[in-house]
């Protein structure tokens, strides 16, 4: 896919999202904005699997830490035919496919594992990848890590793991935002600098702007170039603008949560390009 | 004494009042110092937070990290209240508490909101009903549980005095019936309701107004249901609890909560030792929550005060 696609495609992703979540009334907005374009070149360019077949045993795998940017995940799956589009008119009603938070308890298709508390996803990962070596299979293991989760002590013993046993197969993408539920991530508990960080935990980091197609698609085509079995873990750190695409929303904490109203769903749609 | 509203109004958000009186606690007292993971609107800890900034402290993300830094404070002569979800109050830092707060005795208040079902549409993730077995399986904690909004400013005026130990305060997402006028709050005091001879109902939480509702349904069909508040889990009522089944000689337990470990679990094994009767426990039967509103779940899991009335016309037929 050219790149003035993949564009397309990650506004309509936004749309999704914000239509989604205005019509449960309720839900995680911002985040999934901002990581939109990094997902777009990610999911329709490099992830390689078969929504006819969500369980292909060499299918890359991707897992969602941040658990609450899941619309985001929802209407990629959605849009590339996991599940019917329907699905996303039922967002967080009791008994939907469509949890709250991506759950593997009520089966849903492509959702890789359960998240929503935060700072797990790394350590799940690392497991993951790390059977996929054991097994001397080709499949790539991404996660999605927000900045605050940068915070929790697990996601720092989960990356010194990964990188001492040569997890070489996997790839953590760090939405780096600066935005958590309570202010700047930089003004509550800072997670700068956040580069030497990983780099001291023995990752190879690429940081990009999350919003330059050129950046993006230069740091996976990066981490796919790289075949080596015993490498060390890659991380993206995606420096990415909370509620990316839409006027209102952008660079606003506050967004973390919340739906929009019919009338800011509309100026957010036309600003989208997308109606 | 307390006494108890004869109309319900609206209902009210039990963080809602906790924010409240955090504050003139902290007024009264300069060792209380507030401590939050990134959930000060949340839990409305940011009322405190808003007078008096240089007592309160937002960690980030770092609940495990959190509690240790609570015992510190703690142990050193600082009243700390830390607030976060329930889940990530009990769960996720289970192990610190258990060393640094419970072991050491630390006087650390651990007020979390966002317990059970009511979370709602976030769904299984964030819905605990695992954190007062948790918690009272912990040696030297107290766990309460108050039923509404005016019964949680009395626990936190209390929890604000002195304490020889950590205790444990269950609040929700989702405003609760209010059925308190006034409330004489006492650790480790349940409550007599509402009187009855045929059965008694202990309730805690949310479940108190519905179990005073399933009181009256029952009443009309002639059975005379005793409601019993038992909002000391830890440590438990024993003289009240077994003075009632002593009455009645049958026990309903509610909780917004799995059926194992929590009040059913208490209740079950005070008066299975000293004085068994016929007893049945209704909460959530061994499973994970699920996204929908608050009241619909409740519904859906079978929390209702009809539900309940049913299960108590269950015990009297002997069906259990
Ligand atoms: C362990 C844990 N603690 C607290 C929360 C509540 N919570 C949900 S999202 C969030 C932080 C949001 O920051 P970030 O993850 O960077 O997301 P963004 O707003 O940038 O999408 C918090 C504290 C949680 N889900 N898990
Ligand atoms: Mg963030």
């Amino acid at each position: 896919m050219d790149t003035n696609t993949l564009k397309k495609k990650a506004n309509k992703l936004r749309a999704d999202v914000l239509q989604a979540v205005t019509n449960a009334n309720s839900g995680h907005p911002g985040g999934a904005l901002g990581m939109a374009d990094v997902w777009s070149v990610l999911h329709y360019k490099y992830l390689n699997d078969r929504p006819d077949q969500p369980r292909w045993e060499d299918r890359d795998r991707f897992i969602l830490s941040n658990g609450h940017t899941c619309p985001l995940l929802y209407a990629v799956l959605a849009d590339k035919g996991y599940f019917d589009r329907e699905e996303l008119d039922h967002l967080r009603e009791l008994g939907a496919l469509l949890q709250g938070h991506p759950s593997t308890a009520k089966g849903t298709p492509g959702v890789e594992f359960s998240s929503g508390s935060l700072g797990h996803g790394l350590s799940f990962s690392a497991g993951v990848a790390l059977a996929g070596k054991l097994d001397g299979q080709k499949y790539k293991t991404y996660c999605s890590v927000s900045d605050a989760e940068c915070q929790e002590g697990q996601t720092w013993e989960a990356a010194g793991v990964a990188s001492h046993k040569k997890l070489g197969n996997l790839c953590a993408i760090v939405d780096y935002n600066d935005s958590q539920i309570d202010g700047k991530v930089s003004d509550i508990q800072d997670v700068a600098p956040i580069r030497d960080k990983w780099e001291s935990f023995g990752w190879s980091v690429i940081e990009i702007d999350g919003h330059d197609y050129d950046q993006i698609d230069g740091a996976l085509r990066q981490f796919n170039r790289s075949d080596d079995p015993d490498g060390i873990p890659t991380v993206i750190i995606s420096h990415n603008v909370i509620g990316k695409g839409v006027s209102f929303m952008e660079d606003d904490y506050k967004w973390h949560h919340g739906a929009l109203t019919p009338e800011q769903l509309e100026q957010a749609l036309s600003e989208l390009g997308v109606s | 004494m307390s006494t108890l509203v004869n109309q319900r109004g609206e209902k009210v958000k039990t963080r809602d009042a906790y924010g409240e009186v955090l504050p003139r606690i902290g007024e009264k007292d300069e060792d209380v110092v507030v401590l939050t993971a990134d959930l000060a609107g949340s839990t409305r800890t940011k009322y405190f937070a808003e007078e008096f900034p240089e007592r309160f402290f937002n960690v980030g993300i770092t609940e495990a990290n959190m509690m240790g830094m609570a015992a510190g404070l703690a142990m050193e002569g600082k009243k700390p209240f830390v607030s976060t979800f329930a889940i990530f109050a009990t769960g996720k830092p289970w192990e610190q508490i258990r060393q640094t707060i419970a072991y050491q005795s630390a006087p650390v208040r651990i007020v979390a909101t966002h317990a059970g079902l009511t979370v709602g549409e976030d769904g299984a993730s964030h819905q605990i009903l695992e954190d007062i077995s948790l918690m009272r399986v912990l040696p030297n904690m107290k766990v309460i549980v108050p039923a509404d909004s005016v019964q949680t400013k009395a626990v936190i005026e209390r929890v604000g005095k002195d304490l020889s130990g950590p205790v444990y305060v269950r609040l929700a997402r989702a405003g609760f019936p209010v059925v308190y006028e006034d409330c004489d709050f006492e650790i480790g005091k349940a409550e007599v309701l509402k009187q009855g001879s045929d059965l008694t109902i202990f309730a805690t939480g949310l479940m108190v107004a519905n179990s005073l509702d399933a009181a009256e349904e029952l009443e009309s069909q002639g059975v005379s249901a005793e409601v019993v508040n038992v909002s000391t889990i830890k440590p438990l009522d024993v003289d009240t609890v077994l003075g009632s089944v002593k009455k009645t000689g049958r026990a309903l337990t509610v909780e917004e909560h799995n059926v194992i470990g929590g009040l059913g679990s208490a209740i079950s094994e005070a008066v299975s030792e000293r004085h068994p009767v016929p007893l049945k426990r209704i909460g959530v039967e061994d499973r994970f929550g699920e996204s929908g509103s608050a009241y619909e779940l409740i519904d859906h899991f079978g929390l209702t005060a009809d539900r309940i009335a049913e299960e108590g016309e269950s015990l009297l037929d002997g069906e259990l």
